[in-house]
């Protein structure tokens, strides 16, 4: 074990951990779903099989950790400290991972992660693009470490921080390290997190609050549940630095509902801080105290939202309310409050470890540090990721993401067509877009933002008119109904998107949506109102010819708006064998044996039975 | 406050209603009838009834000094709050980003199909299942995903997700069989 050293490879777990002997099963909800539990009994099994000699089947401790990232590969298995990385595992594999790898010291070569694009097999992630191209910060531990035992997370150094920051630290001078790392919220403004904790910490009020955003409600965003279970105890950590920052004993972690796993994880991680007196009413013997509660949400979306998170923790209906005055002044039962998003959170202890000029070179000047990203939609590796501000999308599509697949998983070189960033409050990027280097600014510039980090790709037979619905259809059932616009206007947007994709728009349906579109940003109270209507403002800016080939050609190229559909039968294919006929449950087809076919558009339901009975692919248009 | 013990009998059999009645206490006790903590209320009676029928709501109200509206608002605000009573099974499809361009939506609409139900009427009639869909369950590496009621299951396809109701529906109909 003394041989292996840490590296300055960017996927290093702390050395600690990556030096122990063990197996490491990823239990995160990816993983999970896909029986990593069951793998996990085998080898506890197997450890207890007392009938097995050392020399067979060599007992070796085997952990949990939270989400590795490589949710599509999963579930998957690290061998420590030998670094094998196992994908796919089965419990049925679990013998066999024993007898050769762990006795014998071979790999098990068909578990192994083969390189889709290059064909070469990988014996660990230090080999995989997906992993050796990213650079884990906030993601370091997650995945070697334990989430569940804090004497895991304190053999590397944990809490160390927030004893410095207890002991040894004056809240201006943590405000003044975090501002001068030029740490910006993670949730998606990018607001400078030292600046609101320093406009916090100088409220003189004898009660102040500090509230962790667990809320992660953008639709294909994952990084926060990835970070709540991989790395509770970092977020604890974080909220525990930020509430000695602004001089607050009270915390509070609010986790979506629909990530149970997370709330387990985060409720386990905070009652191991209290059992242990890192929590409590003496922390770190400063005499400063400190309480934490978890709490589950309840299914609303724009409970991301600060003033709306507020209200929910106080047990009203999650509605936002007007700013100023901002939580930092008058917040949580009228105290002083700093809401912060997960992802912000755990980079804090790493900040103050580290030094915000270390912190600062890593990304761009005005994005410092590194953002993780959910990478999914039609990329052959899709999961949790990890670079630095001011990689180009290029980099993440195509080198970590391995490319673009077509809708039946192939990697399609000319298929890559959007990418949807920042879920529905975002926009979308074009093939112009690749070489974009992506931080907060630039992506503003192209009427795009980070927002938390969903970076959903798409391939050319998405329809942007659909995608564009689809967000709209989602901001309109979260809306909370407050502000006339965007409870009104999302909806009005909706039906000139349902008038667009079903075939009843004009030129004026289009100059409707983006004037209406506009009047919603403006007459909204809060972020969700003042960005519902980007995802169609940037459809309609990137795509316009897509919604123009809608409105004026009655046509969707890519065959996703049902009601535009022509199916046609191709007369050179078509043999006239009739097998079509008897599909067709509206008689629509007719044709005589040995004679090509005609379908009767007047009739016809657009159904695409008769395209799937069709051998010779002679139905066009569907 | 009176008024509500009999009408909570009327919805089930007495002795599960009293009982049930009781946890609703335990629960307020333990919140210490504290009206911020309404949703956590809210949420442990909803894991007892499996929806939240509105006498309990305007009991809840009374109990925690609040007006019927506003624990009725709250109630209808949040998604997870279901005030009528929820199938045994609950199927819920996820509908975010990346299960969407993943062809989510053919999933429902297969299983809509296979147990006759649609969206607004989402249960069944023999109470065995309710179909909803939800925003994004996180596990978009997964994606098209589905949750029958805590089980996750990944990269579903239409098939797929009909064999799995098959499947639920056939362990019921033995249960129903008599031994």
């Amino acid at each position: 074990m003394s041989t292996c050293v840490e590296t300055t490879a960017p996927l290093s777990g702390h050395s600690a951990l990556r030096t122990q002997r063990r197996v490491i099963v990823c239990a995160g909800t990816g993983c999970a779903a896909g029986g990593a539990l069951k793998v996990l009994e085998a080898f506890r099994a197997l450890n207890a099989d007392v009938s097995l000699s050392d020399d067979a089947c060599p007992h070796r401790p085997v952990t949990k950790s939270g989400c590795q990232g490589f949710c599509q590969m999963g579930p998957l298995v690290s061998i420590l400290p030998e670094e094998i990385f196992y994908t796919k595992v089965t419990p049925a594999d679990v013998a066999e991972i024993a007898e050769r790898t762990l006795a014998n010291g071979e790999t098990v070569d068909r578990l192994l992660y083969r390189d889709p694009t290059t064909k070469i097999t990988c014996r660990g992630t230090d080999e995989i693009p997906f992993y050796n191209r990213q650079t884990r910060f906030v993601l370091k531990d997650c995945g070697y470490l334990d989430p569940e035992n804090l004497d895991e997370y304190l053999s590397i150094g944990g809490y160390d921080a927030a004893k410095m920051a207890y002991t040894k630290m004056q809240p201006a001078d943590i405000c003044a390290e975090i501002l001068k790392s030029g740490l910006r919220g993670r949730g998606g403004g990018g607001f400078p997190t030292g600046r609101k904790w320093e406009a916090a910490r100088s409220q003189n009020s004898a009660k102040k609050y500090v509230i962790c955003n667990g809320d992660e409600g953008d639709p294909g965003a994952f990084m926060d549940r990835s970070v709540m279970e991989g790395d509770p105890h970092s977020v604890v950590e974080g909220l525990m630095i930020a509430a000695r920052a602004i001089g607050a004993d009270k915390a509070y972690v609010y986790v979506r509902a629909e990530y149970p796993l997370a709330v387990k994880r985060m409720r386990m991680a905070v009652r191991d801080a209290e059992a242990s007196g890192i929590l409590g009413d003496n922390v770190f013997g400063s005499g400063q105290r400190i309480r934490c509660e978890v709490m589950e949400g309840a299914g609303a979306f724009v409970c991301g939202e600060e003033t709306a998170m507020i209200a929910s923790i106080d047990g009203l209906r999650g509605m936002p309310a007007p700013k100023p005055p901002f939580p930092a002044q008058s917040g949580l039962r009228g105290k002083p409050t700093i809401i912060n998003n997960v992802e912000t959170l755990a980079q804090v202890p790493r900040i103050l470890l580290k030094g915000a000029d270390a912190y600062r070179s890593i990304g761009t000047a005005t994005s410092p540090g590194t953002k993780t990203f959910a990478l999914t939609g039609h990329v052959v590796n899709t999961g949790l990721i990890e670079v630095p501000f001011g990689t180009p999308l290029r980099e993440i599509v195509f080198n970590i993401g391995g490319g673009v697949v077509d809708d039946k998983g192939k990697i399609s070189k000319k298929g890559f067509k959007a990418v949807q960033i920042g879920g529905p409050s975002g926009g979308c990027l074009t093939p112009a877009h690749l070489d974009l280097p992506l931080d907060f600014d630039s992506l503003k510039t192209v009427g795009a933002m980070v927002g938390s980090g969903g970076l959903v790709v798409m391939n050319h037979r998405t329809c942007m008119v659909s995608v564009a619905r689809f967000f709209m259809q989602f901001t309109q059932r979260e809306s909370c109904g407050k502000c006339v616009l965007c409870r009104e206007g999302t909806m009005q947007l909706l039906a000139l998107l349902d008038d667009v994709i079903e075939g009843r728009g004009t030129a004026e349906t289009l100059q409707l949506l983006e004037k209406l579109g506009r009047a919603v940003q403006l007459g909204s109270l809060c972020g969700l109102g003042k960005t519902a209507p980007n995802p169609v403002l940037s459809t309609l800016r990137y795509f316009r010819e897509e919604y123009e080939d809608h409105v004026f050609n009655k046509r969707c190229a890519t065959g996703q708006c049902k009601a535009l559909l022509r199916p046609e039968i191709n007369q050179e294919k078509c043999k006239g064998c009739g097998v079509c006929i008897p599909s067709c449950a509206v008689g629509a087809i007719t044709g005589e044996k040995k004679k090509p076919h005609h379908i009767n558009p007047d009739l016809c339901i657009k159904c695409g039975a008769c395209a799937q009975a069709c051998k010779l692919n002679a139905v066009e248009g569907i | 406050m009176q008024a509500q013990k009999p009408m909570l009998a009327t919805l089930e059999q007495p002795s599960t209603a009293a009982r049930k009645f009781d946890t609703v206490c335990d629960i307020l006790e333990r919140h210490a009838r504290h009206p911020a903590r309404l949703i956590p209320i809210l949420q442990a009676v909803q894991e007892e009834y499996r929806y939240l029928p509105e006498e309990v709501l305007t009991y809840i109200a009374t109990a925690l000094g609040v007006t019927p509206a506003r624990v009725f608002g709250v109630a209808t605000f949040y998604a997870h709050f279901a005030l009528v009573p929820k199938g045994k099974h609950v199927i819920r499809l996820c509908d975010g980003t990346a299960c969407h361009v993943k062809r989510s939506i053919p999933i429902l609409d297969a299983l809509r199909e296979r147990l006759q139900v649609t969206e607004k009427r989402a249960t069944t009639p023999d109470m065995l299942f309710t179909v909803e869909t939800v925003a994004c369950l996180g596990a978009c590496g997964l994606a098209p995903v589905m949750v029958v009621d805590d089980e996750v299951h990944g990269l579903i396809t239409p098939e797929k997700a009909i064999a799995i109701v098959d499947d639920i529906a056939a362990q019921e109909a033995a249960l129903c069989q008599p031994a």
